[in-house]
């Protein structure tokens, strides 16, 4: 089912400063920037670690981006695109603060799949 | 339910799923109730990205279908159930488990299946094929008892299934009957150049083969033997021979099909019965199939446009341009790739060296581009595409579209500029100064460009300096003014940033952003300022000011590694320990079943803890006496030692003492880059002085000082600054020697480069620290004396702190941990499982 997923409270997701949760069975990113709040998977496709949510936020080129902690791609907070390959990018999720405490959907967005062969 | 038409789809795979969605989207529920059946046990995945299973990513990763999508949306998903016979005058479809339900309108969307060549043996056990999560699971299980691996098959699919052998560790080997690999996307010349680039990765590639039989093997399980004679013994074969239609339900209704397979479907999406659609790789139009994944989708828009009346979208055909990586490799292919258009016009060019093989087709007037042919470079393939797309006129010389731009070559000089253009740079990409030069010559003009365009520096890193000093090298060369910000967000170099943030005594990071930057940084600029702050400084660097600017490794004061577990070094000034504290180490690693291994600074690593982990274990050594030991920081790491002449008969002085003093001294300091220093007790050097930062040599009649040598990756040789200095001198000038480093290095800059670049090399750098030219030196003094007085352990403050430590969990909201961190033994301690391992360990459970 989906449905909203309480992951903390408000105050524990501090601005720039990413924290994971386990959402269902998924391992999400969670990050507040600039009074946004925005999740991805927390698996870093390059290194195959589930480290994202260590990555540090900024922006760069106009997107809002984390950057993985082991190679340092980066990907855009909200599409989760990779900027260095566009043949890779992340799972974003639903979230949002909603009565004091920050909400996850177990499910991914639907996202652009790339073109390739089947 | 009342005045819902019921519209069964056929088949759940990613054409099928999108479809639904699609007509969820169009709000085609209002219309009809609908059933959907797929044979598989899970719904719709991504079948494109099917090798990254090999490579971490889950069946659940893979997933395309969001939790919840039918139930939800109140449609009926049968899976691990085929429908096996369409009754068209009944309208009634029937299935494996016999179930028999009533359609009005119906969607074959049944994909297709591999070809596999009926060759005798073809059916052995360990012989399979490449398309669903149950067929790479099986291979995977294979290949732990196997060596060897061969797919059938030199296409597209093929490729990506050799890699995923490749990935599982196994010798690899592509067998393909055509003269050449991908014959279909690329030419002759092409594919000779893809063949060299993949063996290049240790695949063996054998083209023209056509298999007779597959037998018992000598040494492997089976054995390949081929019409010229050849044979070849391997454990796993692997059929990735291209596609064929799953029409078999549709020929059994009658249906109208292609002559070679494939369900026939008009511009809507329609076969030859007015209530049946058929989409995706099993529908027939003008005679083609549509093997790849975006036809598909059109082709499942136009039938939900048809179904619910919204649009009047048609399928006309699709573009079967293609860009991949494949192992890596570069290669696309555009429009009519072989050139078979009457009169048609092409240009190659091959370039051995760099391996990069492009051809253009253009129309025998010269106005139009038709297509192309891209290997190990296909960086020009957007600009072609839209050109043949939107028939734009090349240039006079088409072939200018695919020649390299000209790059003014420099002459030789100092540094980089005496490297040969062969040169490799990064070696993790393959990148040449050459590429490089021309790169910077093509117009990129920072580092940032020069990264996206080459990939150089974007690997491991450890070339980035290197990098960087080939741009600004060639920047001076074309007459460009060097810029040297540190990024997009300050128009300044590391050393105006320091001098600005001393000056200013600007105390955080968004003051100094505020006043001499823009936008809200990022992973460049945020560390620097954080390391330049805690130079001027010497806060607590996880003050909340501070913490959001720390990489990873400064963040929870461990070390990274590959898998996202940390790895802990203790403090061990000058090599010298206890057997106490040897001991304490040897419990914290056993109880906390960590990896060991001495260092070459004279201390020890303790690999695999986990973020949740490492408070505990640094409270037993701290309490045990230990401090940081700064590995994770750009600071000081180590002084090393050998025991002088306390112990050794040749020692001349106290070399030990001399590098404890030394190492608590500078401990903790923060600097553009990391330091490590060394002090020999005698000219035999057994502490490898001049291959550090600060070497400090004993001799009778005092301290020799060396500054600015390296090991690593560009080797250098310690310079020596100052000869037979007493113990006061000996650390004023080290004093100094740091601070001048940490005010004007660049950002990542070893001591070896920034004196290789110091305008007035070692001369200038004597008169500054010797004979104070600049008259700066008691600022130098008092400035380190400032950075002594306030260190702290990190760890120790750490420790103390409640908020602080609730960082460090995995999950905030769990206490469970990371489950893709798995260990397995070797040689008695653990390491990280490899991918293959974890599917097989996952695989027992």
């Amino acid at each position: 089912m989906s449905q909203w997923t309480t992951i903390c409270q408000d105050e524990q997701l501090s601005s720039n400063l990413g924290i994971c949760a386990l959402v269902g069975s998924h391992q999400v990113a969670v990050f507040r920037v600039k009074d946004q709040v925005f999740a991805l998977e927390n698996f870093d496709p390059f290194s195959n670690a589930n480290v994202m949510s260590r990555g540090l936020v900024g922006d760069l080129k106009g997107h809002l981006v984390v950057a993985s902690p082991i190679y340092k791609q980066h990907f855009d907070l909200a599409s989760g695109q990779c900027l260095e390959d566009d043949t890779v990018s992340l799972k974003v999720f639903p979230v949002r603060l909603h009565e004091g405490v920050v909400q996850v959907m177990p499910t991914p967005l639907v996202g652009h799949v790339a073109e390739r062969v089947v | 339910m009342s005045g819902k038409q019921t519209l069964v789809v056929v088949g759940n795979g990613m054409v099928g799923h999108s479809f639904m969605e699609k007509l969820v989207a169009a709000g085609g529920l209002e219309h009809y109730q609908v059933v959907v059946f797929g044979e598989e046990s899970r719904p719709a995945y991504d079948r494109v990205h099917l090798s990254e299973f090999f490579s971490g990513r889950s069946a659940e990763d893979l997933s395309m279908v969001p939790e919840g999508f039918y139930q939800e949306n109140g449609i009926d998903l049968i899976l691990d159930e085929a429908v096996v016979a369409i009754d068209r005058d009944a309208r009634e479809l029937t299935t494996n488990k016999e179930r028999s339900i009533h359609y009005d309108k119906l969607v074959l969307a049944t994909g297709s299946y591999p070809f596999v060549p009926p060759v005798p043996g073809h059916e052995r056990d360990n012989c399979f094929v490449y398309r669903t999560i149950e067929d790479l699971e099986a291979i995977a299980r294979a290949a732990g008892s196997s060596r060897v691996g061969t797919v059938v098959g030199g296409g597209l699919l093929g490729l990506e299934a050799a890699k995923a052998l490749k990935d599982l560790g196994l010798e690899t080997h592509v067998v393909e009957f055509a003269p050449r690999l991908m014959a279909v996307q690329v030419d002759d010349g092409g594919g000779a150049m893809l063949r060299q680039k993949i063996e290049a990765l240790g695949v063996q590639i054998h083209t023209g083969k056509n298999t007779q039989l597959i037998t018992d093997g000598e040494g492997a399980v089976h054995q390949m033997q081929f019409a010229d004679g050849e044979v070849l013994n391997t454990d796993i074969v692997l059929f990735s021979a291209g596609i064929r239609p799953r029409d078999e339900l549709a020929k059994q209704a009658d249906l109208a099909m292609g002559e070679r397979g494939g369900i026939v479907i008009n511009n809507d999406c329609l076969t030859s019965d007015q209530s049946i659609y058929a989409i995706g790789e099993c529908a027939l139009w003008e005679n083609r199939i549509f093997g790849l994944v975006a036809p598909g989708y059109q082709m499942a828009q136009v039938a939900v446009d048809h179904l619910t009346g919204n649009g009047n979208s048609q399928f006309t055909g699709a573009d079967m341009s293609t860009k991949l990586k494949l192992m890596g490799v570069d290669v696309a292919s555009i429009g009519d790739a072989h050139g078979n258009t009457k009169g048609s016009l092409s240009y190659q060019f091959i370039d051995q060296e760099k391996q990069v093989y492009k051809k253009l087709v253009v129309s025998k007037t010269k106005k139009r581009v038709l297509g192309a042919v891209l290997v190990g470079d296909a960086d020009d393939y957007g600009t072609l595409l839209q050109m043949m797309l939107n028939g734009i006129v090349p240039p006079a010389n088409p072939a200018e579209l695919i020649l390299p731009q000209s790059d003014g070559s420099a002459s030789a000089g100092m540094g980089v500029a005496a490297l040969p253009e062969t040169a490799q740079i990064c070696s993790c990409f393959n990148v040449s100064k050459g590429d490089l030069v021309g790169a910077v010559a093509g117009g990129c003009q920072d580092i940032a460009a020069l990264k996206a365009e080459t990939n150089a520096g974007t690997g491991c890193g450890g070339c980035a300096q290197l990098v960087k000093q080939v741009l600004d090298h060639e920047l001076t060369q074309l007459g460009v003014e060097v810029k040297k910000d540190i990024c997009e967000h300050f128009p300044h170099s590391r050393q105006e940033l320091y001098h600005l943030v001393r000056v200013g005594e600007l105390k955080t990071f968004s003051q100094v952003i505020e006043k001499h930057g823009r936008g809200m940084g990022c992973d460049i600029c945020k560390p620097t300022i954080g390391s330049i702050l805690a130079s001027c400084w010497n806060d607590y660097i996880l003050k909340s000011d501070h913490a959001p600017l720390q990489d990873t490794n400064d963040y929870f004061l461990g070390n990274m590694q590959k898998d996202g577990t940390y790895s802990i070094v203790p403090r061990v000034p000058g090599g010298e320990i206890t057997p106490e504290k040897l001991i304490v180490i040897g419990e914290v690693a056993k109880d906390f079943n960590l990896y060991t291994k001495i260092t070459g600074g004279q201390r020890i690593d303790l690999f695999g803890a986990q973020v949740n982990e490492l408070p505990a274990i640094w409270k037993r050594l701290v309490d045990a006496g230990f401090e940081t030991g700064h590995a994770y920081g750009k600071s000081l790491r180590t002084v090393k030692s050998c025991v002088g002449s306390t112990w050794c008969r040749y020692g001349v002085l106290d070399s030990t003492s001399m590098a404890i003093a030394i190492e608590h001294r500078y401990r903790g300091v923060r600097s553009p880059h990391k330091v490590k220093m060394a002090v020999s007790g005698c000219t035999r050097e057994c502490a490898e002085a001049q291959s550090k930062d600060v070497g400090v040599i004993a001799t009778e009649k005092g301290w020799n000082l060396y500054v600015g040598g390296n090991g690593g990756m560009k080797p250098r040789h310690a310079d020596l600054f100052a000869t037979e200095l007493d113990d006061e001198t000996l650390v004023k000038y080290i004093d100094r020697f740091l601070m001048f480093y940490i005010r004007t290095a660049d950002r990542l800059q070893r001591t070896s480069v920034w004196l290789d670049n110091l305008e007035g090399g070692l001369d200038y750098l004597k008169s500054v620290i010797m004979d104070d030219s600049l008259c700066i030196n008691q600022e130098l003094e008092d400035e380190m004396t400032h950075l002594v007085g306030t260190y702290q352990c990190e760890w120790k403050t750490t420790l103390e702190s409640p908020e602080k430590l609730k960082r460090f969990s995995h999950f905030i909201n769990s206490d469970q941990l990371d489950s893709n961190v798995v260990f397995v033994d070797e040689r008695d301690q653990i390491r990280p499982a490899t991918e293959l391992e974890k599917i097989q360990l996952k695989e027992v459970m």
